[in-house]
């Protein structure tokens, strides 16, 4: 068996939720290898080398990867997918644009979110927001995975020492071009990273009120912020803030969900943090029904009195 | 310009599943079904385009049992102009809907397909993407701004850390996400003008398109309970409890 991982990086680094699909590879079994596909990329390349359990790079570099276009990824990672049996992504934007694409291209079925490895040919994912866990086993030579990264634990960063194979970047494909990106400026944790989480819902009014009372806590907490669909559709944060089915799955330790119902969409985006804290002021709202603490209260009140009293 | 909408009939979102006892699937008789959310997005921006007089004619394809037509005459409520079923009762992985998709495509030459970005029930995120490949066209997913001028399609994209825009040579392929557009309710006038609209029924094997399935579900179980925890008083026991029993502050 042999895999190949689909890097997700920004040119210089490689993305946090590489270092999980890495460590399904390895569960799946047999070498890993990691595809950088870049645009003077060579660092993001050499920090690939430094993962631990990883055997192999291969780095294709060129302008056609200046801007990560997916058609331009997808057919990289086809040139270069003799031999593996299993390819896998992360199931990030990125990795959700490309996986698909590539599966295609190679007339694959494609796994989506993986959250367990069985066997080399059988995992484990959610279907119905989470609702209910299917276990599907496929029968094609080569599986195309796309792994949920709060299920499987970041490989080490560094510690290993792959050697790097420069490989011929595809020519660009011509038909899409990048024009320009709105990036989410912030000095907080990554959302899918964060060790502690304060989120907002509709119960805080508007985006005025959602910073004003929300920055305080994750200021003290060193948390990252998020939000649920209703605040997001209302506009008080941006759309990289939603936590749920469609949005972000995160499992941190701790996940403070304030002034929101508790949706099944969004439960499914974060029912696997390991401690949930809810705070609102209808005692019938579904979020107690999962969370481990929850505090019926007028979130304009306790919300700064928690600030102050932590 | 023709454009496609693909359409999918699924458990409506408000309907919470539960697994059957024999682990065999989740529970879908008698439960309520209805278009999936993102492919009535994709309806709506379809509708919009014509509005504005960019799309000429719009096409509503579903693919699935006989019961899918009640979704296209939902999707022709909404503004679809005609509609096509591809009716079978094979369950239909993302990779067969694709090439039953590219089979229309190449029949019906529309410059653009417009796609929800994922279906609720199997939550697969795979369609629009793989379509576009078979084609070898561009692809805009998760689609937050669509703008079609002449033969370009510049589209907004919600990422994982904010937004990107793109350009796209047409023909291409968008799927959308939530923050597209607010769907408009089908009015009654609408949904009897819809009944009239043609209906147009096929077989996977009239378009050539071997549809078996390449993943075997061995079984489907309930996720992990989550235990409902306490509630505690005020402010001071939330920190203690955090604190000394929880230890994650």
């Amino acid at each position: 068996m042999a895999n190949l991982v689909i890097a997700e990086h920004d040119q210089g680094s490689l993305k946090a939720a590489t270092l999980n699909v890495i460590s399904a590879a390895v569960a799946i079994g047999g070498d890993v290898h990691v595809l950088v596909a870049g645009h003077n990329a060579a660092a993001a390349a050499t920090a690939a080398s430094q993962v631990v359990g990883v055997s192999k790079v291969l780095h294709a570099d060129g302008a056609a990867h200046a801007n990560l276009l997916s058609e331009n990824a997808a057919a990289q990672v086809v040139a270069n997918a003799s031999g593996y049996t299993h390819i896998l992504a992360a199931a990030t934007a990125y990795g959700k644009s490309v996986a698909p694409r590539v599966a295609a291209l190679l007339d694959k079925a494609q796994i989506s979110d993986i959250i367990k490895v069985i066997d080399a040919d059988t995992f484990v994912r959610p279907i119905y927001a989470g609702n209910a866990y299917a276990t599907v086993k496929s029968s094609d030579s080569v599986k195309v995975l796309t792994v949920r990264g709060t299920a499987f634990a970041a490989a080490a960063k560094t510690g290993g020492s792959a050697t790097v194979e420069t490989v011929a970047a595809v020519a660009d494909s011509g038909v899409a071009s990048f024009v320009s990106a709105e990036v989410t400026k912030s000095e907080r944790p990554e959302l899918t990273a964060a060790k502690i989480i304060v989120s907002g819902g509709r119960g805080l009014g508007s985006g005025d009120k959602y910073r004003e009372v929300l920055t305080p806590l994750a200021d003290k907490l060193g948390a990252a912020l998020g939000a649920s669909r209703a605040a997001v559709d209302a506009g008080y944060v941006p759309n990289d803030y939603q936590v749920g089915q469609t949005g972000k799955i995160v499992a941190p330790d701790l996940y403070i969900a304030i002034g929101m119902s508790g949706a099944i969409q969004h439960l499914a985006g974060m029912k696997d943090s390991k401690v949930i804290v809810a705070i609102n002021k209808d005692a019938d709202a579904p979020i107690f029904g999962v969370a481990d603490y929850g505090l019926v209260a007028d979130l304009f009140d306790a919300v700064p009195e928690l600030v102050a009293k932590l | 310009m023709k454009v496609l909408v693909p359409v999918k009939r699924v458990v409506d979102y408000n309907v919470k599943v539960r697994v059957k006892s024999d682990n065999s699937g989740v529970d879908i008789a008698n439960v309520k079904m209805s278009m999936n959310p993102f492919c009535e997005i994709a309806v709506e921006e379809a509708v919009r385009l014509k509005e504005k007089g960019v799309a000429t004619e719009i096409i509503a394809v579903s693919a699935g049992v006989a019961q899918c037509q009640e979704t296209l005459r939902n999707a022709m409520a909404i503004g679809a102009d005609r509609a096509i079923l591809i009716e079978t009762d094979v369950e239909l992985q993302p990779l067969a809907v694709a090439k039953l998709l590219k089979a229309v495509v190449d029949k019906e030459q529309p410059r653009l397909v417009i796609l929800g970005k994922q279906a609720i029930d199997d939550d697969a995120n795979q369609t629009g993407q793989m379509l576009a490949a078979l084609l070898g066209w561009g692809q805009a997913t998760f689609a937050s701004k669509v703008e079609i001028a002449g033969d370009v399609a510049t589209v907004t994209r919600e990422m994982d850390g904010g937004l990107e825009t793109i350009s796209l040579k047409l023909p291409c392929i968008i799927t959308t996400d939530l923050r597209l557009n607010e769907p408009r309710y089908a009015t009654l006038p609408n949904i009897m003008k819809a009944k009239k609209k043609e209906l147009a029924n096929m077989k996977p094997a009239e378009l050539g398109v071997d549809v078996a399935p390449r993943l075997t579900t061995l079984r489907v179980d309930e996720p992990p309970k989550r235990q409902g925890g306490v509630k505690v008083a005020d402010v001071a026991a939330l920190i203690e409890k955090l604190k000394n029993e929880a230890k994650v502050i």
